[in-house]
C-alpha cells in the first residue's frame, strides 16, 4: 500500500526526470504570437490537457496496469519457478502502448521528445524505485506507467500524474518565457485540477481497452508548431 | 602586476592520510576534503568492460571565458587523451558552434543540451539531459578519458552536481570585478579549481590581481586558483596540466604513452 506522498514524489515539478527543458510547445506558441499573456495561456493549457493530456492519462494508466502485471509475474516467478502465469501478453502490451503512441504523435520532434523525456523518467525510476534495467526508451506515458508501478502507485494515480504534468510542464515554461504573474498561471493549473482528475479516472477504467481504442485525440498546432520549434537555430527549450 | 607563483595553493600542504595515494611528479599540488578516503563513487560506464570518463564541469558568470577556456583545452588535451564534450548554453547551440567553427573537436564529440531557461538547472537540479548527453558519447564514440561539461553562463552561485561530474572548474573573469573573489558564493568557495580569467585585461579596467588573489585565498583555503590570459598561453597550460592530474595513470590512451609534459 502506497501513501498519497509517493504520488507527490512522482508528480514533483522538481523530479530530476528533465521535464524543466521541455515547454510543451509553448516556446513555438509564444514565437508564432498566438500566446502572449494568461489568457492565451488560460487557452492553450485547456487545449494541451484535452488532447495531449486525455492520451498521456489513458496510457499511462494503461502502462501502469500492464507493467504491475509484469511485476508481480516477476515476483512469482522468483517465489516458484513453476509460476503459472504467461505474463508475455503484458510485456508485449507496453512495446504495443509504445507503437500506439508513435501511431498518434505524427511529429517526429514531438516523438523524439516524449522519448527523451521517457528515457530520464526511466533514470529516475531505477535510481529512486526498482525499475527494471531494460526497460530504457519508451514514450513518456509508457515510461510513466512503469515507473508509478515501481513505485506501487495504482493506475489512476499514473494517470493523474501524467495528466497533470502535461499541463504543469507548459505553465511553469510560460513563468520563465513571458514573466507571467505566477499566482494567475497557477490560479489557472488549480481550475484545470478537477478536470485532470476526471480525465484520470476515466483512463483507469479504460486501462484495459485495446489500444486502438484507447484516446487519439489530436493537436495539430502543437505538431506543427513543435516541428518548426526543432528547426530554429535558437530555442531555449527542447521542445 | 601578477601574482606569482600563478597558483595559490594556501598552505600547498598535501596531507592524505595513511591511505597510498601516488601522484605524478609534475602533478598539480592539490588537496582532498576528506584526507585517507576517495570521495568519489566507482566508475561505471554505458560501454560494457570499460571505466566510465573522468568528467569536469566548467561553471562561471556569462562573458567570462568558459567556451574561450574550453576551447583552449580541448586544443591542449585534443590529441593526447580521448576526449568529448558537452555544452549547456542557454540558446542551445551557440557554444558548440564556436568549438566547431574553431575546429578545435570534431563534431561528433560535442553535444549541446537545451536548459530551459535554468542553466543551474540543468547542472544541479536536474541533470538527466547532461547524463543523457555524456553517455551517448560514450555509446556512439566508445571509450573516452575525459568529458568536460560546459555550463551555460549564470551566477556565482551556480555549482555542478556532484552526480554529473567528479570535479569542477568556476570561471570568474577580471572584466566583472576584482571584488568577485570577496563576494564569495559556492562556485567561488567551493570549485577544485578557480579560474581568474583574461588577466591581460587587469590593467584595462583596473582590477588589482593581488587583490583577487589574496581574496582567493581566504575564501578557498586549500583549494587552488590560477590566473589566466589566454592571449598569453592559448593552451591554458597550468589549467590543462590541473586536469591531466586528475585522469588515472594510464599508458593506452590515444597514440601510446600519454604525454603529461606541459
Amino acid at each position: 500500500m502506497t501513501g498519497l506522498a509517493t504520488l507527490l514524489v512522482l508528480a514533483d515539478g522538481r523530479l530530476p526526470a528533465g521535464g524543466h527543458a521541455h515547454s510543451g510547445g509553448l516556446e513555438a506558441a509564444v514565437s508564432s504570437g498566438r500566446l502572449r499573456d494568461l489568457a492565451g495561456l488560460s487557452g492553450f493549457l485547456r487545449g494541451r490537457l484535452a488532447t495531449t493530456g486525455r492520451i498521456t492519462a489513458a496510457f499511462a494508466a494503461a502502462a501502469c496496469v500492464a507493467a504491475r502485471t509484469v511485476r508481480a509475474a516477476d515476483a512469482d516467478a522468483d517465489a516458484d519457478a513453476d509460476a503459472g502465469h504467461d505474463d508475455a501478453l503484458d510485456r508485449h502490451r507496453l512495446d504495443a502502448l509504445d507503437e500506439g503512441l508513435d501511431a498518434r504523435t505524427p511529429s517526429p520532434a514531438l516523438r523524439r521528445a516524449s522519448r527523451v523525456q521517457g528515457r530520464a523518467l526511466l533514470r529516475a525510476g531505477r535510481a529512486i524505485w526498482s525499475v527494471d534495467p531494460a526497460q530504457r526508451d519508451r514514450h513518456h506515458p509508457v515510461a510513466l506507467g512503469i515507473v508509478a508501478a515501481a513505485a506501487g502507485l495504482p493506475p489512476a494515480e499514473a494517470a493523474v500524474a501524467g495528466a497533470y504534468g502535461t499541463v504543469s510542464g507548459p505553465a511553469s515554461a510560460a513563468v520563465r518565457l513571458l514573466g507571467l504573474d505566477p499566482y494567475g498561471v497557477h490560479s489557472l493549473l488549480a481550475e484545470l485540477a478537477g478536470e485532470c482528475d476526471r480525465l484520470a479516472a476515466l483512463a483507469a477504467a479504460r486501462a484495459g481497452d485495446p489500444i486502438d481504442l484507447l484516446p487519439a485525440d489530436s493537436a495539430p498546432l502543437l505538431e506543427i508548431g513543435a516541428e518548426v520549434h526543432a528547426n530554429w537555430e535558437v530555442r531555449l527549450f527542447a521542445s | 602586476m601578477r601574482p606569482d607563483p600563478q597558483v595559490q595553493n594556501g598552505t600547498g600542504s598535501h596531507d592524505h592520510g595513511t591511505g597510498p595515494h601516488e601522484h605524478a611528479v609534475d602533478e598539480v599540488p592539490h588537496t582532498h576534503p576528506d584526507p585517507g578516503v576517495d570521495p568519489h563513487a566507482p566508475l561505471t560506464s554505458p560501454v560494457p568492460g570499460t571505466t566510465r570518463p573522468v568528467r569536469v564541469g566548467i561553471g562561471g558568470p556569462v562573458g567570462s571565458g568558459k567556451t574561450a577556456l574550453v576551447a583552449a583545452l580541448c586544443r591542449a588535451l585534443g590529441d593526447e587523451l580521448r576526449l568529448a564534450v558537452v555544452t549547456n548554453d542557454i540558446y542551445t547551440t551557440e557554444d558548440a558552434d564556436f568549438l566547431l567553427r574553431n575546429g578545435v573537436l570534431p563534431a561528433d564529440r560535442i553535444r549541446a543540451v537545451e536548459t530551459g531557461c535554468c542553466p543551474h538547472t540543468a547542472i544541479r537540479d536536474d541533470i538527466s539531459a547532461n547524463l543523457d548527453a555524456v553517455e551517448d558519447l560514450e555509446v556512439s564514440l566508445g571509450p573516452l578519458d575525459l568529458v568536460l561539461v560546459e555550463s551555460g553562463g549564470d551566477n556565482l552561485t551556480a555549482t555542478f552536481s556532484r552526480g554529473l561530474v567528479d570535479h569542477q572548474i568556476f570561471v570568474v573573469d577580471v572584466a566583472g570585478g576584482d571584488k568577485v573573489p570577496r563576494k564569495g558564493g559556492p562556485g567561488v568557495t567551493s570549485a577544485d579549481l578557480l579560474v581568474i580569467n583574461k588577466t591581460d585585461l587587469a590593467p584595462l579596467v583596473g582590477a588589482d590581481l593581488s587583490v583577487m588573489a589574496r581574496d582567493s585565498a581566504a575564501r578557498r583555503g586549500d583549494l587552488p586558483t590560477v590566473f589566466l590570459s589566454l592571449v598569453d598561453d592559448p593552451v591554458a597550460g597550468m589549467v590543462a596540466d590541473w586536469v591531466r592530474g586528475l585522469l588515472p595513470a594510464r599508458t593506452d590512451r590515444r597514440g601510446g604513452p600519454a604525454k603529461l609534459v606541459p
